[in-house]
């Protein structure tokens, strides 16, 4: 089936067949980073606007060298050098970026819905790097081309998330899309890290992370967002690593060859020790790796898909 | 296969069946060899989708009448295309396997139809992307004419002179269950 959206909002509005082919498309890509001469020609022409609200170094870079790798021109706006500062909505911002006829915005907001906003009022393709809590689809992709990968399969996998689920687009994103494609998630997190109504959502809940280990093919486990921390809802950081911390005795009572992963950055001895982090199981820099590959497909799809609504609106 | 719902075809002539499929296959076998006198430094790379198949057996046949391994890999041109937005169907981007180094190498390129020349101007675009072959050579198995790019082939199983609204449907075992080239025309 073609792709045919010009955005990428969340995992929750895609179907199966959607995610499937992001990340087909992705497996395509990934061998161009393997060239000597690591670029196509295939967004030549093309401007990618970096819109970043919120401080970000791996998802901004990785969007960076995606779209470098298709060829296209990129522009990086940090808001903490912008317009932004002086009182420019959202909308405007967009707008006016619209204007300096770019083709795809990639934004990343701490509001919820702050991309699809944008998508509603922009022609030009939105790509969403993360909205405050809801979504950050393609790190989610990552996640799951990264499993898939690894496994050969995502259907039937049982997959564990561990950590603070409730400030968490990365787990929203990764529930969604593995449900999707028909794995049992887990989550696992201290109950006041745990967000109402996330069963509905299709994950179980535990707050034993032996429990939650045990059957699991792979845990991703997420930062923990000290900066959030608003209102003394977080535990204290060492109580978090010995209850929740993954370590080399809890993976010795997890299947052997469980895979590791982590968005990143680490915060190694209070999500996981170094141990495990640098470990055999783990992949979290294949996860990086594997970024490049997703964003480059997505960027790649939206782009031809809002050329093609182009055309078919204006035949010559 | 959404476009044959919309554009009727209709199948005009059979130009070649399965017997000649094979002879013209086993033809351009001999011809590359012969004018690359062997098989040394000789590379083969099929274009996705058909002319990997084409590529692949043309290989069985060099390995039948020389007793060599020619490398064969795979180009998959659609990130290099020009006319992405222009095809009714959105081509998914396959995987290129090109597991040699190229540098140095003569390079068979190998496709199912020349037809404008601009898929071949992909590939080649492609190709030097890998490194610097010290040739390159183009095998079709049928050429239908009507180029828009100055590039021609050198080995050419069959011309097929054909109208605009005409199209040339190569249809290989190991996709369509059965060899033939027939002409079939948009009403």
């Amino acid at each position: 089936m073609p792709w045919t959206r010009k955005d990428l909002l969340g995992l929750e509005e895609l179907n199966k067949d959607e995610i499937e082919l992001i990340l087909d498309t992705a497996e395509s890509f990934k061998e161009v980073s393997t060239r000597e001469i690591k670029k196509v020609p295939a967004l030549r022409g093309k401007t990618v606007v970096n819109l970043f609200y919120e401080p970000s170094t791996r998802t901004r870079v990785s969007f960076e060298v995606a779209a470098k790798r298709l060829s296209a021109d990129v522009i990086n706006i940090a808001v903490e050098t912008s317009s932004v500062k002086k009182g420019e909505t959202l909308s405007d911002t967009g707008r006016n970026i619209e204007a300096l006829k770019a083709d795809i915005i990639v934004v990343r907001h701490n509001c919820s819905g702050a991309a699809a906003m944008l998508a509603r009022n922009l022609t030009i393709s939105v790509v969403n790097a993360g909205d405050g809590w809801h979504e950050h689809p393609t790190q989610a992709l990552l996640d799951i081309f990264t499993l898939k990968e690894k496994l050969g399969r995502i259907k039937g996998l049982k997959v564990t998330i561990v950590g603070d689920i409730a400030h968490s687009r990365v787990a929203r994103s990764n529930i969604w899309g593995l449900t999707k494609l028909g794995a049992q998630v887990t989550v696992c997190a201290p109950r006041i890290l745990i967000p109402v109504g996330i069963e509905e959502m299709g994950a179980q809940v535990t707050e034993d992370i032996e429990d939650a280990l045990r059957q699991a093919d792979a845990v991703n486990v997420l930062r923990m967002q000290f900066e959030r921390d608003t209102g003394g809802a977080f535990p204290e950081q060492l109580e978090y690593f010995k209850q929740f911390g993954i370590t080399r005795e809890r993976l010795e009572k997890a299947k052997k060859d469980i895979i590791v992963m982590h968005p990143g950055p680490i915060n190694r001895g209070i999500e996981m020790s170094t141990e495990v982090a640098d470990g055999a199981n783990s992949v979290i820099l294949e996860q990086v790796t594997n970024g490049i590959a997703v964003r480059m497909a997505v960027l790649f799809l939206v782009a031809q898909a809002n050329e093609k609504t182009k055309r078919d609106e204006n035949p010559d | 296969m959404g476009f044959f719902l919309t554009n009727p075809m209709k199948e005009k002539a059979k130009i070649l069946d399965k017997d000649t499929v094979s002879r013209t296959i086993i033809r351009i076998a001999h011809e590359v060899l012969e004018k690359n006198k062997g098989t040394e430094n000789l590379c083969l790379l099929g274009i996705r989708s058909r002319g990997v198949y084409l590529a692949q057996r043309i290989a069985v046949c060099i390995k039948k009448i020389e007793d060599k391994e020619v490398p064969v890999g795979v180009l998959d041109i659609t990130l290099y295309r020009d006319d992405l937005t222009l095809i009714a169907n959105q081509p998914v981007v396959h995987k290129t396997e090109i597991n040699f180094d190229i540098t140095g190498k003569t390079i068979v390129l190998i496709d199912d139809v020349l037809y404008t020349g601009r898929t071949i101007r992909s590939a080649l675009d492609a190709l030097i992307d890998f490194g610097r072959p010290k040739s390159i050579q183009l095998a079709v198995l049928v050429d239908r004419g009507h180029r828009e790019l100055p590039i021609r082939a050198d080995f050419v199983g069959k011309n097929i002179p054909t109208a605009q609204n005409e199209t040339i449907e190569v249809r290989l075992e190991e996709v369509d269950g059965r060899d033939e080239v027939v002409i079939v025309e948009r009403d």
